[in-house]
């Protein structure tokens, strides 16, 4: 998952989408009462009914003008029940939602702006059972709470033991610094989608030496990582105490940033589920592959903690979830078992054994679980939205 | 004697294709496009110029036969000798040309050696812009798969062929050269001529579309080969080209997870039918300035925008690259991507400054990998009476 140059989305308020699903045309819409089709052009908006059952419908939305459009069903106070964006000229988009009986309002926006094109749409009452929205919206409302509070928390406990790690590192006790570093960068790890989406913090704080671009100066926890196992690499000269204190403290004031920043954020349900998928694809990209702690080998910890935040976020979905697609989150928590049992058999005291510690049939079975765990995880976000 | 051509096989129109050897530029730049490759760099292991001289000559001899669906050696696979082995290993017997065109290019090594020192005679001849290529973010580089002295790219319709090419080829450079690395290619991803219709990389997105052709002949000479005054050490190399390969290795399993609107997001252009999310149809341009709900519909950081020539100072290149899985790796991920290959007029202005801004800001950058990396200054074409590389060394 890609997130650094979206970072403005955190700031965003409260779900709208709250039962949404858009998706591509390629996927066959169920048919039935549910299918309608709309075609927006600059300025008519024709939608092939007025009026289906309740349930589960797919608007399949054409542009047919030259601006990019939007397609939007409101309810009649005006809330948004499901919206489709960026549907350039001649594309095709899907939106699926979930309508109970009422009257409802269609609406393409082709320029995305003023009202749009309006008609009134009537779901009728049919059998098949569609959850209010007001009990959805608590259990939306609660989820994003929920992760608010652990993002925060997160983010103070990692500002706390950064100071502790710098001070040790600056003063020169080396091994305690060790010790103090896979333990603080856990919870950097256990946030790390939200924590690298500021792209201008990110490359300073967490950049490994291979990210780095011609001329561009490698500072951060890798730096200090580097300084301290220098048993990989060649020729190393180790940082003198006046280098040392000029890193740790711009790592330290770096963070600073960073937590204040992050107290300004509120989330969605569905950067929630797409931050878990997030944190599993960095599992798979860096942490399975011991490509992240090149020079200390404590990838590991970082598994652990992106796992952590994987489920955290998971967890507090959950409520949603059980509603929507049980089966998913009886697999979720099953593959999270089978993961973490994988995970515990590497324990070493507080931490975990170092990477190349591990045979490569070990490596090859965490990998294994990541994959199982990923797949399902991938479809979560559609599913809580759904 | 048994000769490839004159043997029947059940060819399609392709597999009977032949290219001509010799012309003004080297076959297998502007060429259609083959369906396969197999491509291979090689360490020049002989200190003498003569040695490698007289190499150049036999691998003009091989390949000029070879991509006439001849055998590689004049006496043929099972026409020689009993008590010999064949000068030609085998494998193509029955096969036709199969479009194969041999393409040969020189790299920094050739013309000097890791401290710098001359090693043929070459270094005042060694063109400005072929040097070792610098580090983008996101290299990993394998050295096994990285570098070499002289490459040598075989494409053809016919997997077989191509191997069986790069095979003799490096048979008859043994004691003079020694394989440095190799890559197999199992599915063009470019199309270089208006004929052929666009194929798709491992993403499954359509790649290549708004690739240089062949018939853009004035956007050649400005892009692709390298000019007269260009380079005034480097005079041999006009009509020439630059080549940078590089392995870039997808992470398949995470892509295959991204949601579709999300993939689609990150080329800039819809999987279907790969029209740009501004609308139309494939061929129709990007509107990089039409507005979408959070900023342009097609993003800053989508490949499509990150590389478009509009924000690269016009430049363009002639991408040739490969589809490629090498089985999988030791996490039991494919190990899989695209084996870049792009000819260009000169790697500072044509293809740096392009793979920073990638790296910089193209979303797709998070699901690749790259393991091997090289450059080659590819010479001009070999004319009659010739042997390839002759501008340099003749």
């Amino acid at each position: 998952m890609r997130i650094p140059l979206l970072a403005a989305l955190f700031l965003t308020v409260p779900a709208v989408a709250a039962c949404t699903q858009n998706t591509n045309g390629g996927t066959g819409p169920e048919l039935g009462g549910g299918a309608i089709t709309v075609t927006s052009t600059n300025d008519v908006c024709e939608v092939s009914a007025t009026e289906a059952p309740a349930g589960k419908l797919t608007f399949t939305v054409t542009n047919g003008g030259s601006e990019v459009t939007e397609f939007y069903l409101l309810g009649e106070d005006g809330r948004i029940v499901g919206e489709v964006e960026n549907i350039g000229p001649n594309l095709t988009r899907e939106l699926v939602v979930n309508a109970a009986a009422g009257k409802y309002v269609t609406t393409c926006k082709p320029g995305m702006s003023g009202k749009g094109i309006q008609a009134d749409f009537t779901v009728t009452p049919s059998d098949v059972a569609v959850a209010t929205s007001s009990s959805q919206d608590q259990l939306i409302h609660a989820a994003e709470e929920h992760y608010g509070g652990y993002v925060q928390e997160q983010s103070d406990r990692l500002l706390a033991k950064t100071g502790k790690f710098v001070s040790a590192y600056k003063a020169g006790d080396d091994a305690a610094a060790r010790t103090l570093y896979a333990d603080a960068r856990t919870h950097w790890e256990r946030i790390e989608t939200v924590a690298e989406s500021f792209g201008d913090l990110d490359p300073k704080l967490d950049a490994r030496e291979a990210d780095l671009e011609p001329g561009q100066k490698w500072t951060g926890w890798h730096r200090i990582e580097k300084d301290l196992w220098p048993a990989r690499a060649e020729r190393y000269a180790a940082l003198s105490t006046k280098q040392r204190a000029v890193y740790a403290d711009d790592l330290l004031a770096n963070t600073r940033t960073l937590d204040g920043r992050i107290g300004k954020l509120e989330f969605t349900v569905d950067q929630i589920a797409n931050g878990s998928r997030g944190l599993l694809e960095e599992v798979a990209k860096a942490k399975v592959t011991g490509e992240e702690e090149y020079w200390s080998r404590t990838d590991l910890w970082d598994f652990q903690a992106n796992v952590d935040g994987a489920r955290v976020g998971v967890e507090g979905v959950e409520p949603i979830l059980q509603e929507k697609d049980p089966a998913l989150a009886k697999t979720l928590s099953a593959r999270f078992a089978e993961l973490q049992k994988l995970l515990d058999a590497q324990r070493v005291g507080n931490g975990f054994r170092y990477y190349d510690e591990l045979s490569p049939d070990q490596v090859k079975r965490l990998a294994g679980a990541v994959n199982a765990l990923s797949e399902p995880l991938s479809r979560l976000t559609a599913a809580v939205l759904s | 004697m048994l000769g490839r051509a004159t043997e029947d096989a059940a060819a399609s129109p392709a597999a009977a294709l032949t290219y001509p050897f010799r012309g003004d530029h080297q076959a297998g730049i502007v060429t259609p496009a083959q369906e396969r490759l197999h491509f291979a760099a090689f360490d020049v292991t002989t200190k003498s110029r003569g040695r490698l001289v007289a190499l150049l000559k036999a691998w003009t001899d091989a390949a000029e036969r070879m991509t006439r669906g001849l055998s590689a050696g004049e006496i043929g696979p099972v026409e020689g000798a009993v008590n010999l082995p064949p000068d030609d290993t085998g494998e193509a017997i029955g096969l036709p040309a199969g479009g194969l065109t041999i393409t040969f290019g020189f790299g920094p090594g050739l013309f000097r050696d890791a401290h710098g020192k001359d090693r043929f005679g070459l270094a005042d001849r060694q063109p400005e812009a072929l040097r070792e290529l610098p580090h983008f973010p996101g290299d990993n580089l394998d050295p096994a798969r990285s570098g070499g002295d002289l490459c040598v790219q075989a494409c053809a319709e016919d997997p077989q062929v191509a191997v069986h090419a790069i095979r003799n080829l490096a048979r008859i450079g043994f004691g003079t050269v020694a394989v440095r690395w190799s890559q197999l290619g199992f599915g063009r991803t470019s199309t270089t001529s208006t004929d052929q219709s666009t194929p798709r990389n491992l993403f499954g997105f359509k790649d290549g579309t708004a690739n240089l052709k062949a018939q853009e002949t004035a956007a050649l000479d400005s892009h692709v080969w390298v000019g007269t005054g260009d380079d005034a050490r480097a005079g041999w190399l006009a009509g020439g080209s630059y080549l940078v390969a590089r392995r870039i290795n997808m992470t398949i399993e995470v892509w295959d997870r991204q949601p579709l609107g999300d993939q689609e997001g990150f080329i800039g252009r819809t999987k279907g039918t790969g029209a740009p999310l501004s609308g139309g149809d494939e061929f129709t341009e990007p509107d990089f300035h039409l507005p979408g709900a959070d900023g342009p519909v097609i993003s800053r950081d989508s490949h499509v925008s990150a590389v478009h020539p509009a924000h690269n100072d016009g430049v363009r290149m002639l991408r040739r690259g490969y589809n490629f899985v090498d089985g999988t790796d030791a996490l039991g991920g494919l190990n899989a991507g695209l084996f870049f290959l792009a000819y260009l007029r000169d790697p500072r202005t044509h293809f740096i400054p392009v793979q920073l801004r990638m790296a910089r800001i193209d979303a797709l950058m998070e699901y690749l990998k790259v393991t091997g990396s090289a450059l080659f200054a590819v010479p001009p074409g070999v004319r009659p009476g010739e042997y390839v590389g002759q501008s340099l060394l003749g």
